[in-house]
């Protein structure tokens, strides 16, 4: 009777154990509103995002403030874009925050730009050429196809930090997958008047969404990478843009605007500042739809 | 024979046909108009099957590129997930030159009130290198991170070589703490902690130069802990060695410790701050010797200080983009206060007899600036310094050849600045000093270049 007893406690203690603890929450840290507008969705009522930059912020030039290394102190998860665009302050959020979930290597340190090829990898690395990475442009957001990948990758980083919630973050991929993929072809139809046409853009971010849209690139506002534009470069670019059919100047909101309506008023051609990520709160299928939108109706 | 047989054909052929021709005609016509409307239904069909090729191209080169992509993923499953250089630790090399041009001889700067030592001083006339530093550092292995900063000085034609830095430091350790082993600069302080040229002016401000001699760097251990909470609330501690100035003498354990407190935040979007404490103490130093009062008394006598030492520190950092996007404009204020109080006895070493006296120092100093970017490659800047100071002694004569006097002095300067950023490697600045540290007021002006070469880490709030 009472090794039986001692047995069955044994058992239940052992089953006590192994089974893993449920989180709460998972507390994940965002770099960028995209990660933590698809973790949200990815994570739905398991998770509690910060993010730590907003659309009208250029995510390269952010200050390693007090503020984001409280933050990481607490964070789980790190769910950031990778490929150097962080380098000037995660880095160091990372290594004063004494906090081992999101060292590099752990399952806890998410990178997008991981495990992905990417475009427009430089060919020569020489700091004469501007701000370039050397991984490649890391803007893989604006790829709706790169973008299902990384979903994928964030619910398994999810289930293997939290086992316990892995079938409701496999149902929520389903139906993010699902209605991602159902919104692609209707934005490909929708966006098949871009096919071809000209732009003409601030900085080389938009590389993904020229891509899968079909656009090409003209030219940039930027003499090099992270140079602000010139009046000689600018100048230089008039006639190259009278020449050509453009369709518009496209600019990021946290860009200055300034270089863009210069070279619309002197060609005629339209300017279109876009949201580089979603607003807060914003779901990713919305932002995205309103940068088609946006894009398709320059002109109308 | 046969010839025969076929023209008879022919002609028969042809006869028929021109009987019938009427009638037929029509009928090709209408045969022809049947053809024509075929062929078009045919073109409509050919294209709408030529389009759906295409649409269907368009859909297999995405699938090929999600293939690829797939594929790419299967391959780099295993690929590091650094995105750093393999393996190799990120050197840079700062390259720092500058003009400067003095109203005083740079020989005479004296902070009255304060024994000099370190790197206090105005630096050279003229043209003249500052610090080249080289700087490594890399993710040791998991638990650890490690950097070293040599610095290529050159004091009166020769190069001197310095380690700057060579430390050690855990990477999360856990439960907010980290520890921090081998030479490194204190926390004290908001621009202790910084290196020279991510300064905003030219030279250390004025309390620096005077308390630590530009930099309070020793061989130490430090630990923090960052609290979690949304407040940024980091506290620490600091054992050093305290053989180096300020501190000073063989030290056999502990020779100096500070103890530091920093909290931090956002204000909305667009502002954040930070403010900290500190306070760092050596009770035991034996022979600090400084850089003593220039006329008066025998060059070779050196002032050698003997006691305990405590300083104070207050700092207040603010800094404002718009939108929280410091890119194209942004602003930085910081304020910082120090005291130090001092007791001991000052000897004036070489002197015969040995020249002493007892010593209670009480000095203090602040500085304030701002810092404006006001356009993309573009900032501008204003400091204001002041120092205070009240020493006593056995012997004012004694005191007063150590610098300790302040001759009723209170230095002062005002400085401006209007720096030049083409990129975050590269910085030409232009620098005018309006300089009261001592009685002798005069007028600096510095055109400086800091640059910087191979990569470039993340730069402190």
């Amino acid at each position: 009777m009472l090794i039986s007893l001692v047995k069955r406690s044994v058992i239940a203690l052992g089953i006590g154990l192994l089974s893993l603890p449920a989180y709460s929450e998972v507390r994940v840290f965002a770099c960028e509103p995209e990660w933590a507008s698809l973790t949200q969705a990815l994570g739905g009522e398991h998770v509690s995002i910060y993010t730590a930059t907003s659309n009208e912020q250029n995510p390269h030039y952010i200050q390693a403030r007090p503020s984001l290394i409280a933050k990481a102190r607490r964070a789980d998860l790190l769910v950031c874009t990778g490929a150097e665009l962080e380098i000037g302050w995660l880095p160091l959020l990372i290594r004063k925050s004494g906090n081992p979930a999101i060292q590099v290597g752990q399952k806890g340190h998410f990178l997008a730009t991981d495990t992905m090829t990417l475009l427009g990898k430089p060919a020569v690395l020489d700091r004469s050429l501007g701000d370039i990475h050397a991984a490649g442009n890391p803007h893989v957001h604006l790829d709706p196809e790169r973008l299902l990948t990384v979903a994928e990758r964030v619910t398994q980083t999810l289930v293997s930090i939290d086992v316990a919630n892995s079938e409701d973050y496999q149902r929520n991929l389903a139906v993010f997958s699902e209605e991602w993929k159902e919104k692609m072809v209707a934005w490909r139809s929708l966006a098949s008047p871009l096919r071809g046409q000209s732009i003409v853009v601030h900085h080389d971010n938009w590389l993904y969404l020229q891509q899968w849209l079909g656009l090409n690139k003209l030219a940039a506002l930027e003499p090099k990478p992270g140079v602000p534009p010139t009046s000689s470069h600018l100048s230089g670019l008039v006639s190259q843009v009278k020449q050509t059919d453009v369709y518009g100047i496209v600019y990021a909101n946290y860009q200055d605007k300034k270089a863009a309506d210069w070279l619309s008023d002197k060609t005629g051609v339209a300017t279109l500042a876009l949201d580089f990520s979603p607003a807060s709160g914003e779901r990713l299928v919305q932002w995205y739809e309103r940068l088609i939108n946006q894009l398709v109706q320059l002109n109308h | 024979m046969r010839t025969t047989l076929l023209a008879t054909v022919v002609v028969a052929v042809l006869n028929v046909n021109s009987v019938f021709a009427a009638s037929d005609i029509e009928l090709l016509k209408q045969q022809l108009g049947v053809l024509k409307s075929n062929y078009e239904q045919r073109i409509v069909a050919l294209e709408k099957r030529l389009e759906q090729a295409e649409n269907k191209a368009v859909q297999a080169s995405d699938k090929v590129q999600v293939v690829e992509n797939k594929m790419v993923q299967q391959e780099k499953k295993v690929a590091s997930f650094s995105t750093k250089s393999n393996f190799n630790p990120d050197i840079s090399l700062i390259l720092d030159g500058r003009f400067a041009s003095f109203d005083n001889e740079a020989d005479d700067y004296e902070l009255p009130g304060f024994a000099l030592g370190g790197e206090a001083g105005l630096g050279e006339e003229g043209f003249s290198l500052g610090h080249t530093e080289l700087v490594m550092s890399a993710t040791i292995d998991n638990l650890f991170f490690g950097k070293a900063t040599i610095v290529l000085d050159d004091h009166d034609g020769e190069i001197e070589l310095e380690l700057e830095e060579a430390y050690i430091q855990t990477l999360g350790l856990g439960h907010g703490v980290t520890v921090k082993a081998g030479r490194f600069a204190s926390n004290l302080g908001y621009l202790n902690e910084q290196h020279e040229h991510a300064w905003d002016f030219a030279d250390a401000p004025l309390i620096y130069r005077g308390l630590f001699g530009n930099r309070l760097y020793d061989d130490g251990v430090q630990i923090s802990y960052v609290a979690p909470t949304d407040l940024f609330i980091e506290v620490g501690a600091e054992a050093f060695r305290g053989s180096r100035f300020p501190a000073g003498g063989e030290q056999a354990d502990v020779g100096a410790w500070t103890a530091y407190a920093n909290v931090g935040g956002d204000i909305g979007i667009e502002h954040s701050w930070q403010m900290g404490v500190g306070h760092w103490r050596a009770d035991d130093i034996e022979d600090r010797t400084s850089g003593g009062h220039s006329h008066g008394g025998g060059a070779d006598e050196i002032p050698s200080f003997a006691g305990d030492s405590h300083i104070n520190a207050f700092d207040v950092v603010y800094k404002w983009a718009p939108n929280g996007n410091p890119k194209n404009r942004n602003f930085k204020f910081q304020f910082e206060y120090f005291e130090r109080e001092e007791d001991g006895v000052v000897a004036l070493l070489n002197s015969a007899p040995l020249e002493e006296t007892s010593y209670d120092g009480d000095q203090s100093g602040w500085y304030a600036q701002g810092v404006y970017q006001f356009k993309p490659q573009w900032r501008m800047g204003v400091r204001y310094d002041e120092l205070d100071s009240s020493n006593s002694g056995s012997d004012f004569d004694v005191l007063g050849e150590a610098g300790l006097d302040n001759e009723g002095h209170t230095p002062k300067r005002f400085s401006a600045m209007l720096e030049w950023v083409p990129s975050e490697f590269s910085r030409i600045r232009l620098q005018y000093n309006h300089d009261e540290s001592y009685e002798d007021t005069g007028d600096q002006l510095f055109i400086q270049y800091t640059h910087s070469l191979g990569s470039h880490g993340a730069h402190a709030f």
